[in-house]
């Protein structure tokens, strides 16, 4: 790997080491603020299972987030990275508790502003009800739990020391559960976008473990995350503890409790998949972002207590806050952007080819989108989007989900469909004899649009159809995701971010 | 291994209390010797309680540094040692006032003597009553209410005997300077109620702050 792609990777670190700072408080703040566990021991431990998240579990975790747009080059992801960043670190500043999330939103869209890239209005939007549902559903989660445990654990006749010793011990398990996965979750979006460009051997350990180099990668923005909740985290925990709420230990341990479960139940895939196979009904899966579950849980538990523990005011600053964090990352990332390509001459953005086909028109139309006025631009190759972008609102005003749906249909995105790829890749665990056949039956086809792809692989058959039944969907859906991984030639590295 | 830890220090504090407990007695034993001029085993019960209470103040010192280097109970900390501390004191007024009996060997008239002897019982009531509501503090929060009820009861009751004492005092045939000896030593065992009653007073606001 040159030294280059280093100096771009330190973005990453850099944006790894601003998210420690700010999530610090969500796994270990209420153990802090409530003095139950020192700041260094907290930090320690939360380092390391950061750390242990972001190898082990890290890999392959694509949140909604990537589905907003697709940063593709070094110099762009470099951008978007520091702007991130230094926003995350403003907000620190400004005491405001915002999500990781909502800054790198913030950054995508700034991305696709500058240029030109329409945004995903249903992921937009999915992001824009996690912001309301995480909060809402985690206090609901925390004063619930803070009743129960009211009438049931407060009224058992332990020790008081001893209490406080299983406390302290709950704390801990919280923390080390909540840094584990927020290293397995967030991993993706701290290293990801660097994931093709940093070309790492595997390294033996010992010769007791192997680390890809993904994983080398992932434990170099885990370690960046450790030491930005070792010599920042202090700064958001002080503004939970000093400003925002009061908190006991025991209300601090119900809240993480209910910060993790709210996390847990409403966004784990393996407790869906659990559900579905034992014929459980299951929970909706919902977004949720790990820094609103935790304001959320702190008021309710703070209302299930005493509402007088809970600053109303701050509160008001940090909701202000939710709403700031996005447009400052996204004005930073417009900025940066500017000055990296127009004044260090770096490419931000790679040309990505936009072909409106007949099939694209076919499409267009089977969903309502009006073509008469893009019809003469079938077969017309362009290579820039803010072109293509022109172009077509020239002759027509859409809106920006149609917008989207025409830049997502007229992508030129090459698959190939390889008998070879299929026998040494897809395990017959996983797809059927008929699946593996009927791919290989399409053997040498190739495509230039997804949607033509999609068309001939997974619509002319039964094979990968809803049915109904959600255990068999869930897997026809995630086998349709390896396949498309499998088969595309062109855009590899836009799997990863 | 915390909860080890944990339950050595649980063991500290009751042993501690136990202390307190048993100086009171030790206390109740040595006036009555000296009201029955028992003179040698009053010294020896003085001794006994000198050395109660110099493991008593060991034993508080010790679980104090294990509260703070450990960090334990954080919000409850300072009312715990608190509590331990004004205790403590409690502790301290039985031995000086056992000791004041030793130096200045007060002339208890054969008429008052009853009145001591329930006085100092009912003063020690106080402050046993005061010791099973801080150990209740720690494990049945709900039955520290009963105890400073009753603590409550025995320093009025204390306060009556006490007064009738002086009362009484004040209406022998005797010097001014014996009737001020002796009013003062009522006073002293009094003080024992009285601390228990502060104690109480601490444990009460305590207890509000841990149900809050």
């Amino acid at each position: 790997m040159d030294i280059s792609a280093w100096f771009f990777i330190s973005s990453a670190l850099f944006l790894g080491w601003s998210a420690g700072a700010n999530n610090a408080a969500n796994i270990f703040g209420t153990a802090v603020i409530s003095k139950m566990v020192k700041f260094k021991t907290a930090a320690i431990i939360a380092g390391i299972f950061v750390i242990l998240g972001s190898v082990i579990s890290g890999a392959g975790t694509t949140e909604t987030l990537t589905d907003l747009g697709s940063v593709n080059a070094l110099a762009g992801s470099f951008a978007v990275a520091v702007s991130v960043g230094i926003s995350i670190i403003l907000m620190i500043r400004a005491k405001v508790l915002v999500s990781s999330s909502q800054v790198i939103l913030g950054g995508i869209i700034g991305w696709n502003l500058f240029t030109g890239s329409p945004t995903d209005n249903n992921a937009l939007y999915k992001i824009l009800f996690s912001w309301v549902a995480s909060p809402v559903i985690a206090a609901i989660f925390g004063f619930i739990l803070f009743k129960i445990v009211k009438n049931t654990v407060l009224k058992w006749k332990i020790h008081l020391l001893e209490f406080d010793t299983y406390t302290r011990i709950g704390l801990i398990i919280a923390g080390v559960l909540a840094a584990y996965s927020f290293g397995a979750n967030n991993i993706a979006n701290v290293m990801g976008m660097f994931v093709d460009s940093a070309h790492l051997s595997d390294l033996n350990v010992g010769s007791i473990f192997t680390l890809t180099g993904e994983q080398q990668l992932f434990l170099f923005g885990g370690v960046a995350i450790a030491v930005g909740i070792f010599t920042y985290g202090t700064n958001v925990m002080d503004t939970v503890g000093e400003d925002f709420a009061k908190i006991s230990p025991i209300t601090g341990l119900v809240a993480i409790s209910a910060e993790i479960i709210v996390l847990f139940l409403f966004t784990s895939q393996k407790l869906e998949q659990f559900l579905l196979v034992n014929n459980l009904p299951t929970i909706p899966l919902v977004p949720l972002s790990i820094t609103q579950a935790f304001i959320g849980a702190i008021i309710g538990t703070g209302l299930a207590k005493d509402p007088h523990s809970i600053n109303f005011k701050v509160l008001g600053r940090i909701v202000v806050g939710w709403g700031v964090a996005p447009v400052t990352s996204a004005l930073i990332t417009v900025v940066s952007l500017f000055f990296i390509q127009n004044v260090f001459e770096q490419t931000v953005v790679l040309p990505e080819p936009y072909e409106i086909t007949k099939s694209v028109i076919a499409r267009l139309d089977s969903e309502g989108i009006e073509t008469e006025n893009i019809n003469d631009l079938v077969n017309k190759e362009f290579l820039n989007k803010k072109e293509f972008r022109n172009e077509i609102l020239k002759r027509y005003n859409y809106s920006n989900e149609q917008l989207y749906n025409i830049f997502a249909y007229s992508l030129i995105d090459s698959f190939v469909v390889d008998s070879n790829l299929i026998n040494s890749k897809l395990s017959s665990d996983e797809f059927s004899e008929a699946e593996i056949n009927f791919l290989k039956s399409l053997h040498s086809k190739s495509y230039s649009h997804k949607i033509d792809f999609e068309k001939d692989v997974f619509q002319s058959n039964d094979i990968w159809q809803n049915t109904g039944d959600k255990l068999n969907d869930k897997k026809n859906k995630a086998n349709r995701v390896i396949i498309e991984q499998l088969f595309r030639i062109n855009r590899s590295n836009k799997s990863h971010k | 291994m915390f909860l080890k830890k944990t339950r050595k220090l649980e063991t500290q504090i009751d042993e501690y209390l136990d202390l307190v407990i048993k100086g009171g007695l030790v206390f109740k034993l040595g006036i009555k010797c000296y009201l029955d001029n028992q003179m040698n085993d009053f010294e020896s019960h003085l001794k006994d309680l000198r050395k109660i209470e110099e493991n008593a103040d060991d034993l508080r010192r010790n679980i104090e540094i294990k509260l703070y280097t450990r960090t334990l109970i954080p919000e409850a900390r300072g009312d715990v040692l608190g509590l331990l501390e004004s205790c403590d004191k409690a502790l301290n007024i039985t031995t000086d006032t056992l000791l004041e009996f030793s130096v200045e060997i007060p002339t208890i008239l054969p008429e008052l003597k009853s009145g001591f002897l329930e006085l100092a019982d009912s003063s020690i009531s106080c402050l046993e009553n005061t010791v099973s509501g801080i150990r209740s503090y720690f494990r049945n929060i709900d039955a520290v209410r009963d105890y400073v009820t009753k603590v409550q009861f025995y320093k009025k009751e204390t306060n009556k005997i006490a007064e009738k004492i002086k009362r009484n005092i004040y209406r022998t045939d005797t010097d001014l300077s014996f009737k001020i000896h002796i009013r003062y030593f009522a006073f002293h065992i009094e003080r024992i109620a009285e601390q228990s009653e502060d104690v109480c007073d601490r444990l009460s606001i305590a207890i509000i702050k841990r149900l809050e």
